[in-house]
């Protein structure tokens, strides 16, 4: 097929994936940035009040917004450097000639694929247990609940991301290595001179994904505890669905707090994005 | 070849492009159709079977979608954006009803309200009558009469018979007493564990506070209010104290304890009361306690004259119509609900297949529940006690009660002190009327 049949059917076979990506993702971002502005019960009989939902989320005093909001960030920053310098580690190990590398890789990637409230659950029952030894348990304080979330997010994500970093390490140039090794580089070099920043394209991915997780971490908070005690562990997305369904009246506010929360998200992941390609190298 | 691959594109394309058109293909109903979004899990399977015989008996179309528990005002939010929304929803009270009015249908004229045995039964606004209690319920402190009786039996008993239990005072020494000599009974705890997990948490945040909030009530002779005071806190305190002391579990546990774990240990013997409702009946028997040892006491708190008080009855379970419905299916939900309280088939379902007590004059001595727990409210009524009312549908949102329920755990885990609970309680609800009246 020619470049310029290409551009005259190319449309055609993006239609279904442009009217799919507009039913799931624009038709309804639009209408959530809308509804910020309305006060209503269900979505379809909003009535349009201007700015008042973001005035009265302004000025409620009961709101924890901002506590939840240095909690997830508090949240985002350990668990991004935790997950990606071990699935960085484990990706480095599983690419050396090692016996039963696949059957490691495997394993290491299974959690990701179950269901975050499932994982919660399980896990709450499994720091319970080992905290009821002690007479405590997962909502006594959010010290608890912070470093069980931690632990849950790490042993679901890492595998991700070592999958994501096999595939770099495995695509950088053997020669580039056996080059550093003949100019008399030590492992420790190679690393740092070779292998990280040919790799960078792969941190770049993994540091996004889990930022912009991590930030928007719901199920495994829901289930895990739910924000208690007192919504001390409650996350910026627990706090925006406990706004939409804990207040008659107040889902126009829950409304207006996502879309803050929307470009909080934005913002972040825009400037991550720009750091870490900045780093980038060209093969 | 070439010819070939031509008419493969031309196939998938054209097989691309149907499937973007297909639109659902509905044939026009005419008699109406009915969606009834039911509140309460624990009936699931028998509205079902219900709504199968109405339409095996008049051919019109009876769906019954049941939220999961905690999370029917998040799905009915959901199923009212719809085009096929529910034509029979639930709300819970006059809170509830604040959210829904604009979405209630005017049950003045219907069939199912004149069956209403009296209007203390129905959600009014002015003149029009938006919501029917279809259940009547009730709840106190479950025990264990087998275990009661052993440890009247024990020497040195504070009480000698159960009967004796008429106020707080009492149950407080016989609670402290059965804990004491726990393994002498063969006991876990006097009381379950009081769960503050989300699917045990409303026994304390909702279903206690009532207590409180209606003495309050009678005291100022109201019955709702913008700023509650918190006259009866302390008794409040006093009782909460006691479950969470004189309990089969240590008081820092209590967060991660649920529902399913307090039913077990009654229904297993581990403990002696168990503060719940006529709806748990279904969950507790068939297990150790045998039917004829459940027995109910009214909640006491310490106040004046409680030796009165009865068990807390009332309704959270109001049928409202979809007011947007079409015409034909506010009809045929109209008729459905008629006939669910009038038919012999709907009346057996609802008493005995689902075990309620219904506040409707159809129901007749042939219809009544068989469940122990109703027996055991009824001898309080009949006995000239005086009910206690459900207040807690006064309460101004669930963010008041997280906010109180919050409160109660982490001064019961010791993370937190009495004045959070007074504070979450009396200046909580303040806010909270400010804030939903915005």
């Amino acid at each position: 097929m020619n470049n310029r049949s290409m551009k005259k059917y190319g449309p055609i076979f993006l239609l279904p994936t442009m009217i799919a990506f507009t039913i799931g993702f624009i038709a309804p971002f639009i209408l959530g940035v809308y509804l910020s502005f309305c006060e209503f019960t269900t979505v379809t009989d909003a009535r349009f009040v201007g700015l008042k939902n973001y005035i009265r989320f302004w000025n409620d005093p009961s709101d924890v917004f901002l506590h939840s909001l240095w909690f997830t960030a508090l949240f985002t920053i350990v668990t991004v450097l935790l997950i990606n310098v071990i699935g960085f580690a484990v990706a480095l190990a599983l690419t050396k000639k090692i016996k039963g590398t696949n059957l490691f890789r495997t394993v290491f990637f299974m959690p990701n694929l179950i269901g975050g409230i499932v994982l919660g659950y399980v896990w709450q029952l499994l720091l319970n247990g080992i905290l009821a030894q002690f007479g405590r348990n997962l909502k006594y304080s959010s010290v608890y609940g912070f470093i069980g979330l931690v632990i849950l997010m790490c042993w679901q994500q890492i595998g991700y991301m070592m999958i994501i970093y096999i595939s770099g390490i495995q695509n950088i140039p053997g020669e580039l290595i056996e080059a550093a090794k003949i100019d008399g580089a030590s492992p420790r070099q190679i690393l740092k001179n070779v292998t990280i920043p040919m790799v960078m394209p792969s941190i770049t991915i993994c540091t996004f994904l889990t930022l912009t997780n991590s930030f928007k971490l719901f199920d495994q908070n829901l289930a895990l505890t739910d924000g208690d005690p007192s919504k001390m562990s409650e996350m910026l997305a627990l706090n925006i669905y406990n706004t939409f369904y804990g207040r008659n009246g107040w889902e126009g506010v829950g409304q207006a707090k996502a879309v803050i929360f929307f470009l909080l998200v934005a913002a972040i992941a825009l400037v991550q994005n720009y750091l870490t390609r900045s780093k980038e190298v060209q093969q | 070849m070439r010819k070939m691959k031509k008419y493969l594109a031309a196939a998938m394309s054209a097989a691309m492009v149907a499937g973007l058109a297909v639109v659902p293909a509905q044939a026009e109903e005419a008699a109406g159709s009915v969606y009834y979004l039911n509140f309460k899990p624990e009936q699931a399977e028998q509205w079902e079977a219900l709504a199968e015989t109405y339409t095996e008996e008049t051919g019109v179309p009876v769906t019954v979608v049941t939220a999961a528990s905690g999370t029917y005002e998040s799905q009915l939010k959901s199923e009212m954006a719809k085009e096929e929304a529910p034509t029979l929803f639930q709300v819970n009270g006059p809170v509830g009803l604040a959210t829904w009015k604009d979405y209630c249908y005017d049950l003045k004229d219907s069939e199912i309200y004149s069956y209403l045995k009296s209007d203390d039964f129905a959600l009014k606004d002015g003149d029009s009558v938006l919501g029917i209690a279809y259940v009547i319920e009730t709840y106190g402190i479950i025990y264990n009469k087998a275990l009661l009786a052993d440890y009247c039996a024990l020497d040195g008993a504070v009480i000698s018979d159960a009967s004796e239990i008429t106020n707080f005072e009492t149950l407080k020494a016989v609670a402290d007493d059965i804990q004491a000599r726990k393994d002498e009974l063969g006991v876990l705890g006097a009381f379950t564990s009081a769960g503050m997990d989300s699917s045990s948490d409303w026994r304390f945040k909702t279903h206690l506070a009532n207590l409180p909030i209606y003495y309050e009530y009678q005291a100022d002779g109201i019955d709702s209010t913008d700023a509650i005071k918190g006259t009866y806190l302390d008794n409040y305190k006093a009782v909460w104290d006691m479950y969470i002391t004189d309990a089969t579990c240590e008081p820092t546990m209590i967060a991660s304890m649920t529902a399913e774990d307090a039913a077990a240990e009654f229904a297993l013997g581990e403990a002696v009361f168990y503060q719940n409702g006529t709806w748990e009946y279904g969950n507790i028997t068939g297990n150790e306690v045998a039917d004829e040892d459940l027995g109910m006491l009214p909640i006491y708190i310490g106040v004046e004259g409680e030796e009165n008080q009865g068990l807390c009855t009332g309704s959270e379970n109001y049928w409202c119509v979809n007011a947007k419905a079409s015409e034909e299916d506010i009809q045929a939900t109209l008729d459905f609900m008629a006939w669910v309280v009038s038919s012999d088939e709907g009346r057996s379902s609802l008493a005995f297949d689902m075990g309620f007590a219904t506040p409707f004059t159809t129901f007749t001595e042939e219809y009544q529940a068989e469940n122990p727990l109703l027996d055991a409210a009824n001898e309080y009524i009949d006995a000239g006690k005086t009910s206690v009312a459900w207040c807690f549908t006064t309460m101004p949102s669930e963010e008041w009660k997280n906010g109180v329920g919050s409160a109660l755990l982490e001064y019961a885990q010791g993370t937190g002190e009495w004045d959070g609970v007074v504070t979450a309680f009396v200046d909580g609800w303040a806010a909270e009327v400010a804030a939903t009246a915005e």
